[in-house]
C-alpha cells in the first residue's frame, strides 16, 4: 500500500469540474419532484398508513371516527331543538346539521391537522428527497378518507327522514371536490407558513371556530333573512366559500327547501364571488407552497 | 480525472446557511417590529467544492465533525439545493441518510417494509416482488407479523439495510451505516458491497471513520472547514485526515486557508467548535532539572530530515533535541522516552551505555539527534525529553515530560498491538507439495 506523500492539491478555487448533461443537473428538492406517480405513491402510503394507525390498538377502532362526529351532532342537536328552538318549522334539520358538522370537521381535519404536517413529518423532510408536496396532500386525502367514512350516517339519517335518492345527490362528490380543493389551497399555505411562524396554529384555531358560527351549520340562511329583515347579512353569509358549498350541499342533498346558493345571491353574477376566493386560495397556497418548498428541511 | 465516464460532477458548489442570531419565530415579533431585519450569522457549510466522480468508483468523503461532509451529502440527496454551483446525477440515486425512513414502530414489519420501500422509491408492485428477497436478507422471516417496537434494535438496522439494499440504482449514497448488526450481519453487509461495486454500482460513502474508507474506498475527498482540503487516493486521505484530527497546527493552516477565503465576509466562528484535544495543551507541563542545561527545543524528523508532528508508520523518523549549557557538565546523558497517551512507555532511548559525551562548556549548543525505524502503531505518542547526569543517582538537568507530541499515521490495522513489529507469515502445506508464503508490512 503506497503511502507516499504528496504536496495538497492546488487551491480548489481554480478547480473547475466540466458539467454533464443539462438533463442530469439536481434541482434540490422540490414541491413536486420530477415524477408525479411518485407524488402519488407517497401521498397514497402516507395518508393510508396514518389511517390505519389512528384507531389502531383502539377496541372500537373505526367506530370511532362515526362515533365523533354523531356525538357532537347529540350535543348540538339536543340544545338547539329542546332548549332552543332553532329548527322551527324546518323538515329535515337534524340530518341537516349532521351534514353540516360532518363537512366542517372535513375541513377542520385537512386544514388544522395540515399546519404541523411538516414539523411531524421532520424526519422524512430532513433525511430523504421526495416531493414535499406530499405531505400536506396526504394530510387533505386522509381528511377525505374519513369524510367518506362519515357521509354514511348522514345518508343513513337523511333516508331515515324520509329523504329520498334524487338525481341532484350526485352533484353532491362535485362539491366535495370543490371544498377539497378550498382545503388543500389552505394545507399548502399554513403548512409552509408554519415551518417559519409557530403562531400560525392559535391563529388557524380561532378562524376555524369562527368558521363554524359564520356558517349555516347550526342555523339556516332563512332564520338569518327573518331576523335581520333584509338580505344583506344573508348575502355576506354566502359569500363565504364555506358557508356558500354547505348551503348547496343542503340544497342539492337534504332537501330542495333549502334555498340553492344561486337564488340566495339574487341570482346575479355575485355567485361567482365564493368561486374566485376558491380558487385564489389554491393559487396562493400552491404559489407560496412551490416558494417554500426547496428550503423547507433547512428551516424547520 | 477517472477512466469511465463520470457520473457526477460537483462544480464550485457552495451552501452557507442562515443562522438568525434572534429569530423572529412569531407572527406577533414580525408586526411588532415590521421593520428589524432579524441579524443574521452565515455558516458557510460548503465552499467551492468541486469534483468528480466515476462510474463504478467507490468514493469516500471523509471529514471531522462539522467540516461540511453531511451538508454535501445532503446537497447531493438533494435534500438541500446548493446556493452556489452545480451538482450533475447522471443516473438513479438511491440513499442511505439514514435507515429505515418512516418506519412507524405500531406496525407490523410487513407494514414496515412496504412504507420504506416506497419511500426509497420502489413501486408497491416491485416492493412486493422484493418482499421475501428483503426478509431472506434480514433473515428475519419468523418475526415479519411482529410489530417493530417489540424488535430489538439490531433486528431493526437488519430490516432497515435489507429494504435501503433491494432498491435497484446506479449510485448509492451511503452516510455511516456500516457498523449495523453483530459480526455476522456485518459479513454480510461488506459481502453485498462487494457484490453491488462488482455490478458496476457507484457508491459514494461519507464517514468519519478512515477504517472503513481504506477497506472500500478507490479514492476519497476530505472536507475540512467546508473547503476540499484534499482528494486522492484513500491512503494519502488518510494520513491527512490524521494529521488534521491530531495536529494543531495542520488545522490551523487549514483554517487560515478558510479564513483567507474569507476576505470581506463575516468572521467565521471556527466551525462547529468542538475542538477536544485542542483543548488540552500539551506543551509547558512540569518541568524538572537543575539547571545547568537546557532544552531549547524538541522535535520530531521524519525520513526526509524535515521537522514534522506526522510520523509515518513503517519508515525512519527521529527526535531532536536543541541543548544549551549553562554550565560545565561533563558526560551528561541525554535521552528521550515515548509513551502512548494510555501512558504505555513504548521507547526509552539514552546515549547511557553508549562512549561518554565528553565534556561541555558553559555556552555551548548540542543537538542531539535520536534516529529510530518507526514501527509504532497508529497513534498519539508524547516525547519526554531529558538531559541527565549520572552520579551516584540520577541528577536531572533538564528533564521535560510529555514535551513535545507526535502522531503516528498508517493504513495498517495494528489490531490494536502497541507496534508494528514487521513480520513474515509462512503457510506450509504437509499433505501436497504446494507451498505458500505471504509477508506481512
Amino acid at each position: 500500500m503506497s503511502t507516499t506523500v504528496q504536496s495538497p492539491p492546488p487551491g480548489t478555487g481554480e478547480h473547475t469540474v466540466a458539467p454533464l448533461p443539462p438533463g442530469t443537473r439536481l434541482r434540490g428538492p422540490t414541491a413536486l419532484g420530477d415524477d408525479p406517480r411518485r407524488l402519488l405513491r407517497l401521498t397514497w402510503t402516507l395518508a393510508a398508513t396514518d389511517f390505519k394507525l389512528r384507531f389502531f390498538g383502539s377496541v372500537l377502532g373505526y367506530l370511532w371516527q362515526l362515533m365523533r362526529p354523531l356525538m357532537l351532532f347529540g350535543i348540538l342537536y339536543t340544545v338547539f331543538t329542546q332548549f332552543l328552538d332553532f329548527a322551527g318549522p324546518e323538515k329535515y334539520y337534524g340530518v341537516s346539521l349532521l351534514l353540516g358538522i360532518v363537512l366542517y370537521n372535513f375541513f377542520g381535519e385537512a386544514t388544522g391537522g395540515a399546519v404541523k404536517s411538516i414539523l411531524v413529518r421532520e424526519q422524512l423532510v430532513r433525511k430523504i428527497d421526495f416531493p414535499r408536496l406530499a405531505v400536506p396532500l396526504s394530510i387533505v386525502l386522509q381528511a377525505l378518507f374519513n369524510l367518506a367514512l362519515n357521509l354514511v350516517p348522514v345518508l343513513v339519517f337523511l333516508i331515515a327522514a324520509g329523504g329520498r335518492p334524487r338525481l341532484s345527490w350526485l352533484v353532491l362528490p362535485l362539491l366535495v371536490v370543490v371544498l377539497a380543493v378550498m382545503a388543500l389551497g389552505l394545507a399548502m399555505l399554513l403548512s409552509s407558513l408554519y415551518v417559519r411562524y409557530r403562531d400560525i396554529e392559535p391563529i388557524w384555531d380561532v378562524v376555524l371556530q369562527a368558521l363554524f358560527y359564520a356558517s349555516p351549520i347550526l342555523y339556516t340562511v332563512e332564520s338569518i333573512r327573518q331576523k335581520a329583515g333584509d338580505t344583506t347579512v344573508q348575502l355576506l353569509l354566502v359569500l363565504n366559500p364555506f358557508a356558500a358549498i354547505m348551503q348547496q350541499g343542503k340544497h342539492v342533498f337534504i332537501d330542495p327547501s333549502h334555498p340553492a346558493t344561486m337564488s340566495l345571491v339574487g341570482n346575479s353574477a355575485l355567485v361567482l364571488v365564493p368561486l374566485v376566493i376558491i380558487l385564489a386560495l389554491f393559487a396562493i397556497g400552491y404559489r407560496v407552497f412551490v416558494r417554500e418548498a426547496p428550503r423547507i428541511a433547512e428551516d424547520l | 480525472m477517472s477512466a469511465a465516464p463520470r457520473v457526477i460532477a460537483v462544480d464550485r458548489v457552495s451552501k452557507r446557511f442562515r443562522l438568525p442570531q434572534e429569530r423572529v419565530h412569531t407572527l406577533k415579533e414580525r408586526a411588532l417590529h415590521p421593520l428589524r431585519q432579524p441579524g443574521y450569522e452565515q455558516l458557510n457549510a460548503l465552499r467551492n467544492i468541486s469534483f468528480d466522480v466515476g462510474k463504478g468508483e467507490f468514493f469516500g468523503i471523509v471529514g471531522r465533525n462539522g467540516s461540511g461532509k453531511s451538508t454535501l451529502l445532503k446537497c447531493l440527496a438533494s435534500i438541500y439545493r446548493v446556493d452556489q454551483g452545480a451538482i450533475y446525477v447522471d443516473g438513479r440515486m438511491s440513499t442511505f441518510i439514514e435507515l429505515g425512513v418512516g418506519f412507524n414502530p405500531d406496525l407490523a414489519a410487513r407494514d414496515n417494509v412496504m412504507i420504506n420501500a416506497t419511500m426509497l422509491g420502489l413501486s408497491s408492485r416491485e416492493a412486493r416482488r422484493r418482499f421475501d428477497q428483503i426478509l431472506d436478507f434480514a433473515e428475519l422471516h419468523d418475526f415479519v407479523d411482529l410489530k417493530l417496537k417489540n424488535y430489538s434494535s439490531g433486528m431493526m438496522v437488519r430490516l432497515a439495510f435489507s429494504v435501503a439494499i433491494q432498491v435497484d440504482a446506479d449510485i448509492l449514497l451511503i452516510d455511516e451505516v456500516l457498523a449495523v448488526g453483530d459480526a455476522a450481519f456485518q459479513q454480510k453487509c461488506f459481502d453485498e458491497f462487494v457484490r453491488i461495486r462488482k455490478s458496476g454500482v457507484t457508491v459514494m460513502l461519507v464517514t468519519h471513520d478512515m477504517s472503513s474508507v481504506e477497506r472500500f474506498c478507490d479514492r476519497a475527498l476530505l472536507l475540512e472547514h467546508g473547503r476540499l482540503a484534499d482528494i486522492g487516493d484513500t491512503a494519502r486521505i488518510g494520513t491527512r485526515y490524521l494529521e488534521l484530527n491530531f495536529s494543531s497546527d495542520a488545522r490551523a493552516a487549514e483554517q487560515t486557508a478558510a479564513a483567507d477565503e474569507e476576505t470581506g465576509e463575516l468572521a467565521q466562528p471556527p466551525a462547529a467548535g468542538i475542538e477536544p484535544e485542542a483543548a488540552q495543551p500539551v506543551a509547558e507541563p512540569t518541568r524538572y532539572g537543575d539547571g545547568r542545561a537546557e532544552m531549547l527545543d524538541a522535535w520530531f524528523q521524519d525520513d526526509k530530515g524535515s521537522r514534522t508532528d506526522v510520523l509515518h508508520g513503517g519508515r525512519p523518523a527521529a527526535f531532536c533535541m536543541r541543548v544549551l549549557f549553562a554550565e560545565h557538565v561533563e558526560d551528561p546523558v541525554f535521552g528521550v522516552s515515548l509513551r502512548t497517551t494510555m501512558g504505555d512507555h513504548v521507547l526509552a532511548a539514552n546515549s547511557q551505555d553508549l562512549p561518554p559525551a565528553g565534556a561541555f562548556a558553559p555556552g555551548d549548543e548540542v543537538v542531539v539527534r535520536i534516529a529510530f525505524d518507526n514501527i509504532l502503531a497508529p497513534g498519539r505518542y508524547e516525547a519526554s525529553p531529558a538531559v541527565a547526569q549520572l552520579g551516584i543517582g540520577l541528577a536531572w538537568l533538564d528533564y521535560r515530560p510529555g514535551w513535545v507530541s507526535v502522531v503516528v499515521a498508517g493504513m495498517h490495522a495494528t489490531g490494536g498491538a502497541l507496534v508494528d513489529i514487521p513480520f513474515e507469515l509462512a503457510i506450509e502445506r504437509q499433505s501436497g507439495a504446494g507451498v505458500a508464503a505471504a509477508r506481512g508490512t
